[in-house]
Order: C-alpha cells, then structure tokens, then sequence
C-alpha cells in the first residue's frame, strides 16, 4: 500500500487489515471484514472479494441489502486452500510457492467442488477461480436447472430486458435445451396483493422477496408452500400481501415472476429513458429513478443511497405519479387581469406590481414542495417588501422505515432559506389577519391552494393583486389575477432538503407541458425586475450563489451534491 | 460363525421384556446414569482436574463410536466441537426422524426400549452440560411418540429426569417433538428449523455449523437414537472396553437393517465390520440367503441413497500388513466386511446401516424410477440443482418406466446427476443422486437396452 501524505487536519484513518488472495491467477490484498447486510462488519465473503477484484459473480438469490439464503448456487466458484503440513505449515512446491489444494467433492477427487461465494469467507492464501472451466461448468448447469421449468415467455414478460435469467443465460448459459419431460406448471396471474401480480412459473424461488418482507419490512407475509420443484411463493392463507413497502419486491426480483400491477404491460423496459430523481411524497427523498419516455412518466423505482433510503422506497410514494399525466394540467399563462397572455407580458406586469409595491404590503406562500432554488429566489422577493412567507405543512402517519410524517418534500429547505417559521403554517393566520385589515394588498401564492389554509376565497377577493402558480387547477388558481404555470419535479432540475438535513439534487425526466416554465426561470427573472440583483442563469450558478448566503449551506456545492447528497447542519 | 452381538438390542424381543420403566429398572436399568453422575473430579498429571463431564467426553471419544444416523462422524468430535463459551445453552436433539428407506432401526428401540434412549440422552446431556433436550420423532411414528412421553414422564416421576436428578443439582428436562412428516426433517439443520416451527430448510454451512449457531443460533448436538444408546453402554464398559469390539476405527456394535429378496429380512446387530455384507445376506444367523431359484442382482448397502454394488463386483482394499506396509487385496462385493471404512473404500457407505438385497427378477430401472420418485417427493426445493434435478431425473425414469425410454437417457440421467451433488446445501444432492450414478453406471447395459427397445418401437408411431 502507497502511503498518502496527510494534513495535520485529517487524521490518518486506522489501517484496514487485508488478505492476501488470488483470484483467477492475480494476487489482491482484499479487507478481512466488509460490511455485510445490515452494516455489521463482517468475514469478506468471496462475492466480495471477487468484487474488489472487479470480477462479477452472478448471482440471484444473493442481494447485498438481504440477509443471505445460499439457495440459487449461481455463484458456486471453484477455489483452492494452501496446503497445511502436520506442523500447520504451509506446504510448498519445489518452486518455493505455497501449494495449493483445489476443492473437491470428498468422494470423487477428480470433481472440482465450488463452494457458494456469496456465503463463504476467504482466507489467508485462498485462490479463487471464477473463470476456471469448473466454474463455468457449474454455472451452466445451474442455469439449465432453472431454465427446465421455466415458460420462456420473454417475449410477453415485462421483466424482459431487466431479467436475470436472461443477462446470465446470455453470459453463462448454453444455447440449446435438452430437456424433453413435461414442464412442471404452477398458478399464473396470482392476485399476490392489491399492487402484486405473481406468475409462479416463472418465479426461480431465490426468496429475495420473502426475505424483504420478513427482514426488512417486518411483515412476515410470504412464504414457499409445496416441495420440491412444486415449491411456490404465497402469502400467509387468507391473507393479501399489501404492506406500504410490495413494491420493492417487484425491484429485487431477478426474473419476471412479481410485476407491478401499474407498470405491468405498459412499456418495454428498453425503451424507457432514466433520470436520477427523488421521491416528493415525503420528507425523507428517496432516491429514485424516472423511467420515461416520449415525455410520459411510467414508474418511479428506488435508487441506491444508503444515507437516506437503502435501496428501497414505499408504495405510496412509487404510485404517487400520476398527477403529472393528469388531463387538466395548467400549462397556459392566464389570469383575470392579464389580458394579453404571454410570459413576457407576465413578468412584465408582474414586475411593475411588485415594483410598485409598498413595504409590508406583500405577503408569499411558499411551498414546501419547492425546491431550495425557488424559495431562494422567493426569499429575495420577500426581502425586498419586508414580507410575511409562510409554508403549508402536511402531516400524515409515518412508520419505522421510509414513510415520515412529513408529507413535504422541502420542509426543512424551507425552513433553512428562511420562508417558513419554526413551526411550519404559524403565520397563514396573520397573512389572512393582513389581508382582512387592508395591509396586505398582494399575496403571491407557489403551489398551495391557499383557501384551505385560512386563506378564504373571499379574502382573496378583498387582494388587489392575487399573483399564483400551480401545475394544477385550485380554488386559488380559479381566483389569481396573474397565473404562471409551473413544473412537476420531474420537469426541472432542483434541489430539496430530506427532515434529517440531507440536501439531494434531482435531475430533468420530462419537458415541461404547454407553455410552462421551471419556476426558477421565472422568479429569476422577477427578482432581477424588481431587486435589480442579477443571479445565475443556470440552476448550478443559482444553486452556489445560495449556499454562500445560506448559513446552513455553506461549504456545498451543486457538483458536490454528486448523485447522493450532502449532509448538512440543521 | 458370524453371529449378531446383542448390545443395543439386548432386551428387545427378549419374552416377557417390556418397554416400562420398572421392568427396565429389573434389567439394571439407569445404573449407567448413577455411575456417570457419580463420576468425581479427576486430577490430571499436569495439575488441572478433569470434571465428570469432560471424564465422559474423553470416554466416548475413547470409544471410538461413529454416528449411527448416516454420516459415520466421531461422536466424540462432535462433542468436542461444540462452543461451550458463548455464554448461551447448549441444546442436545435426539434425532429420532429415522427416513430413509430401507432403515428401521431406530424405531426398534423406541418401541421396544424407549428407557435405554433416553438414559443415554441423560447421560449425553449431562456430560455436555445440557440443560434442555429435544426428542424430535417423526410424525410417521405416533404410537413411538406415545411411548416415548409415556416413558419420560415415568423418568421424571423417578426424577431420572427433571429438576435435581437423583440429588446431584444436575436439571435436564426432555421434550418430544413430533415432525410433520418429511425426509428432510432428518437432516439435522432441516431438524433444527424444522423444531423452530419453520420449514424444514437445511441451513447453509458456513455460517450456521449447529455447534457454533444450532437451535435458536446456540450451540446443539445432533445424535442419532442409535448413537445415543450407545453412550449408555460406553459408559458402562468404560470407552477403551467399548473400542475393542468391532474393528479400529470401525468400533462398537450396529444395527444392520436387512431388507429385500431374502429369507430373513429384518434387524441384526453385529459387531462393526466382523460380519461381511455376504454373510448378513446368506448366513442362516441373519438373511438366510436369497428366495429359492433367485440369484443376487444387486445389493444397496446403506439405506437407499447409498450408491449400489452389484452382484459379482470387486473392488481393490488397501490392507494393513503386519509390517505396517499396505496391500491391496481384490475383494468380492459380497466378502466387504459391513463397516464405514470398507463400504466407503468401495465407493459406497454403510450410511444407515440399511441392507437392501435385490434379486435377478428386478428391473433395475424399475428400482431407480421408484428410487427416484422418493427423491423428487422429499427434495425441501431450496436449492435449485436438487429441486430441479431430483424432479428432472425422476420424470426421465418415470417416461423410461413407462415405454419412452431412448438410448440416450442413460448419459442423460448421468449428467443430470452429476450436475446435482457436491452443488447443494445439503446432502441430499447426494443422496438422490448416487442411487442414479450408481445404477446407470453399473446396470448400463440395461438402461440402454431399454431405451433403444422402446426407441425401435416407437419408430414411426409418431409423436408420444
């Protein structure tokens, strides 16, 4: 190991023991404990030693956030051990290298044994051959074991294209079948739970997903009923299997057997497009994944971070899509005083409103569901007239896992930037006090419908100017005087804040609809109208011009937000 | 003369012998636990002091004794694998779930003699410091389970069993559990969570060796009913006593389980490897030999998923000389004498103990296609070579029993086979498929012979 010259800032960090072993002929130093499932430190297996190797091992049953079963054999690796003498010395070849002895099976010494590398720990001097003939060997005829009962229905299965049976089968399998015997066959189209559909012939029994449910989730609901090559994945008799977290399971199974009844035969995988996204339906961001394509949104699936949500994400936030497909979007530039509906006509006159505008005389209601670029640039505004800004907050029940309480995606963003109180919605109550008494004549609404907060229709009549914008029609929307469409998360890039103070950046899925715009354009170029200070014409300039004036944000850069996110102080 | 030697069974089948505690109590009964439980600390030359539990640990590793239930492994070792410092119990389980076919054994001294098992499982308990044990039995044996409670209850009723055993402060209290009914449950990890009130799915090993991560993740000891006995009776004679019956490294008595085409099916014990596999089919003291006007075929010579010799089949055995040097000597299948040592040397196991004799009106793809239908009925599915393959060889043997055979399935069963053992969690990927190596190999001819007689017949009658 190279020695790093180091700071007297960063300690050094403590060494990391390793092993000497070789894997397919080339010696590596692997570390002696790596994290196992749960985090615990752990005896390297040879899965992990091969990966530090940079060598794949497949596997099915195997899946790194998954206590392990050892049951699919895929990853059955032929190995050897140095030879011990009876003085426990290693025994040496004339050439003065260690001997090694190869496994094999005890009573046929010519066999070559593999042993599964996702369950067995390495050894000092070990030797693995992942590439051996013996290998290979055992994985063909893994893979011919599983193939035998399987309905090789690819070409109707939507895990096609995402399938582990068939990037192995290319890789590992062979090209012919020789089995003649009739196909065991087993329930298809098993109603497993309310978002579940279950094919059990295509199921390969890996129990990935009983073992999600059971070790993760806390639901013990699935099991295997039957014997032998009947052997069945179900739920508990009587029961569905509807837990917030089914969905996962459709993720990590490797074959096609558990689909998603949303996305089931909607799209070819290989068609859609990824974007790396977060979930907005709590505070906790899971990570995700869009999959779309000609600018349709067809799933949400979770993306690995383990500082925020593993590899997992709940149903309720998976499902919870749909609104960005919804007919009645708002995708035009309108308003009862906007007679000419343009953007630039918009702006222009928005412009003139707020410059107009007396101190005290404005008051905005943020979102938690924006992003910490627009409630930046709202928070700008806000300065300027000295205004009251507020969230609206959303509570719903959270449980142990992902869910929390917190149904804003932003709360804590919002709270950080400065546009909601301590307690969240404390000061819709003075804003509509502002409006009743006559003091606050312009109220500038992002994405609430603010009539069910306290602020009624009718004291929205009472504004002078009512400036909104929303993706979706409201009682507040019926009522602006000033409308500007804004975007879904999915059709703008931004940041959010999770409740445990992760900041997590998302990228662009879809072009935004009609003639909407991403909020942060426009509110760019309102506070440049009315502030006269001149920001960032890029979410990355905007993003670093507001972690210098953000305490909490300082030292974080866009690009150092990378896919994961950062942590910061709150 | 060959002749069985009594240890084990004794009693049983004596006129007059029953399985109540008083009447074993008369036999002497129990005298074996008082003198273990009796046993004081020993002081060693080096100083230390041996407790009464590790004088009986070394006793029967003395003995030699070899695990009754199918592996052949030292008991002793066993025992002394066992982490006695996790800090959590120490578990001992009677395996009592006696499956595999042609085996009936056990079932004779759980029937016949339920208070020398359990003896010997107070004594095994208490020379491993056990305070809780488990009888799990079969579900196929309720009238064994009935039995068995009764004489525990009557053991504890004498407090043989139970809190303060016979005023030593020494507790052990034994239960009966009752399988559900599958060959898996005796596979001892498939056992263990079978007991947990899981599937019976063998564990993987490494992690879960049942002497580190056993019964609810603690250490546990595994002992066949048979081997259980035989602690009793090391006991007894004292474990230098108890090596010298039998043969070295081969020691003690066995119960062979003979069945098949021979006069005299049914259960002998023999000194290990002083009776050969010939003389337990011919010798008027056991078999008695074949039906009249049959001649032997084939003979499985450790419970059915042990690999089968055939008749005339001989095999090259290294021998001992009296100089120490070796020899190998040609030895008939039948002049095998009926030990581990030999039958694994001839590429087979005594396994069970279980003596299957087959005579010249068998059809031996009959036999492997019945043979096969087991395995592919008791195969748990967990790990796919074994779920797949034990199924994928039984429906082959199935269509060959049934006029679809084709030359080729010979090659085919044999490959599917070998893509099965050494591959699995288990033994049971051996176990299902060396009766297939075996017969394919050794009966070839007839396998084939089928296969092209079905193929010429079937020509041109279209598709099946």
């Amino acid at each position: 190991m190279s020695t790093q010259a180091t700071t007297e800032t960063k300690p050094t960090p403590p060494p990391i023991e390793t092993v000497k072993i070789k894997v397919d002929g080339r010696e590596f130093d692997v570390p002696k404990m790596t994290p196992d499932w749960q985090g615990k430190l752990q005896p390297t297996t040879m899965l992990q030693a091969c990966q530090v190797a940079g060598i794949d091992v497949p596997h099915y049953c195997y899946h790194p956030k998954l206590p392990i079963a050892g049951n699919c054999r895929m990853c059955l690796v032929e190995f050897g051990t140095p030879a011990m003498g009876p003085d426990r010395k290693p025994v040496l070849n004339p050439d003065g290298t260690p001997k090694i002895i190869k496994s094999v099976l005890p009573y046929e010494p010519s066999s070559p044994r593999g042993a599964i590398a996702c369950a067995s720990p390495i050894s000092p001097g070990m030797e693995l051959y992942p590439s051996s003939e013996a290998t290979k060997q055992m994985r063909e005829g893994i893979l011919e074991s599983l193939l035998i009962n399987h309905p090789l229905d690819c070409p109707i299965c939507d895990q096609a294209g995402e399938c582990k049976l068939q990037e192995y089968s290319v890789d590992y399998g062979k090209s012919a079948s020789r089995f003649v015997e009739e196909k065991v066959h087993k329930p298809k189209q098993v109603d497993l739970g309310p978002r579940i559909m279950l094919d059990d012939e295509r199921c390969i029994l890996c129990t990935r997903c009983i073992r999600f449910t059971k070790d993760i989730v806390g639901d013990d609901k699935l099991g295997i009923v039957n014997r032998g090559s009947y052997n069945t994945i179900a739920s508990y008799p009587g029961t569905k299997f509807e837990n917030n977290y089914t969905l996962n399971t459709v993720d990590i199974c490797p074959v096609g057997a558990l689909t998603s009844k949303d996305f089931r035969f909607k799209m070819r995988v290989w068609f859609l497009k990824e974007t790396k996204s977060l979930c907005t339906s709590c505070g906790t961001g899971c990570n995700t994944i869009i999959g779309s394509r000609e600018n349709v949104m067809y799933r949400y699936e979770p993306r690995e971070n383990d500082a925020v949500n593993s590899t997992w994400m709940c149903d309720y936030g998976r499902l919870n899509y749909k609104w960005i497909n919804r007919e009645d979007r708002l995708t035009q530039v309108q308003g009862s005083k906007l007679k000419v509906q343009t953007w630039a006509n918009a702006i222009q006159y928005i412009s003139e409103i707020l410059l107009r505008a007396a101190a005290g005389s404005v008051a905005i209601v943020a979102s938690a569901r924006q992003t910490n670029e627009e409630l930046y640039l709202l928070k700008k505004l806000a300065a300027k007239f000295n205004a009251i800004t507020d969230s609206v907050p959303r509570v719903g029940e959270g449980d142990r896992l992902l869910l929390d309480p917190d149904r804003n995606p932003n709360s804590t963003g919002s709270r950080l930037i400065g546009i909601a109180p301590e307690k969240m919605g404390s000061s819709l109550p003075k804003i509509a006090d502002g409006i009743r008494g006559g003091s606050i004549k312009t109220l500038i609404v992002f994405g609430e419908d603010v009539t069910k907060h306290g602020i009624t229709a009718e004291l929205l009549s009472q504004l002078e100017h009512l400036i909104v914008s929303d993706i979706l029609p409201s009682a507040t929307t019926a009522a602006a005087h000033y409308f500007l469409p804004g975007c879904a998360h999915v059709e703008k890039r931004g940041s959010f804040v999770n409740v445990k103070g992760r900041v997590q950046r998302f990228m662009q899925a879809l072009q935004p609809k009609g003639d909407a715009r991403p909020e942060w354009e426009f509110l760019h170029e309102l506070v440049i109208n009315v502030t006269g200070q001149n920001g960032f014409v890029s979410i990355e300039g905007l993003f670093n011009e507001m972690a210098k004036e953000v305490p909490a944000f300082h030292g974080v850069t866009w690009a150092g937000l990378g896919d994961a996110g950062v942590t910061v102080q709150i | 003369m060959p002749e069985q030697y009594r240890l084990i069974l004794k009693n049983i089948d004596q006129p007059g012998y029953t399985p109540d505690l008083e009447c074993y109590l008369r036999h002497g009964g129990y005298e074996s636990l008082k003198k273990a439980i009796a046993l004081q600390p020993k002081d060693l030359p080096d100083g230390k002091k041996q407790s009464a539990q590790e004088q009986i640990r070394d006793d029967v590793k003395a003995s030699g004794l070899r695990g009754r239930g199918g592996a052949g492994f030292s008991a002793g070792m066993k025992w002394s694998f066992v982490d006695r410092k996790s800090g959590k119990p120490i578990y001992l389980i009677c395996n009592a779930d006696e499956s595999e076919p042609g085996t009936f054994k056990d079932r004779q001294i759980i029937h016949k003699d339920p208070h020398q098992l359990i003896e010997g499982m107070i004594i095994s308990c208490f020379a491993n410091d056990v305070k809780l044990a488990y009888l799990y039995i079969r579900g196929e044996f309720p009238a064994g389970a009935k039995l068995l409670n009764q004489a525990l209850a009557e053991a504890r009723a004498k407090n043989f069993l139970g809190k303060n055993i016979l005023g030593t402060g020494y507790d052990l209290e034994i239960y009966v559990h009752r399988g559900a009914g599958a060959y898996i449950c005796g596979e001892e990890t498939g056992l263990i969570e079978s007991l947990e009130g899981k599937r019976a799915y063998p564990r993987i090993k490494p992690p879960y060796f049942p002497a580190i991560l056993g019964l609810y993740m603690s250490p546990t000891i595994v002992n066949n009913v048979e081997t259980l006995c035989h602690v009793k009776h090391i006991i007894d004679m004292g474990g230098a006593a108890y090596s010298k019956l039998g043969t070295p490294n081969n020691t003690g008595t066995r119960i062979v389980s003979l069945s098949g085409q021979v006069k005299k099916p049914g259960y002998y014990e023999i000194e290990v490897g002083k009776v050969t596999i010939g003389e337990l089919i011919y010798h008027s003291n056991f078999g008695g030999g074949l039906l009249d006007g049959r001649k032997l075929k084939a003979v499985i010579p450790g419970g059915s998923s042990a690999k089968v010799f055939k008749a005339g089949e001989k095999f090259k055995l290294k021998k001992k000389n009296a100089d120490g040097t070796m020899t190998e000597v040609e030895t008939d299948m039948l002049d095998l004498p009926y030990d581990f040592d030999s039958l694994q040397a001839a590429g087979s196991m005594s396994g069970s103990s279980a003596i299957i004799v087959m005579d010249d009106s068998v059809d031996v793809v009959e036999v492997l296609a019945n043979l096969g239908e087991f395995y592919a009925h008791e195969s748990c599915g967990q790990c796919t070579p074994c779920r797949e393959g034990s199924l994928w060889m039984s429906k082959a043997l199935h269509r060959m029993t049934h006029g679809h055979g084709r030359k080729q399935d010979a090659d085919y069963l044999v490959n599917i086979a070998q893509n099965i053992q050494g591959r699995t969690i288990c033994a049971f990927g051996e176990a299902c498929s060396w009766p297939v190596l075996s017969f394919v190999k050794k009966f070839k001819d007839e396998f084939e012979a089928k296969g092209a007689a079905d193929e010429a017949r079937n020509a041109g009658a279209g598709p099946k």
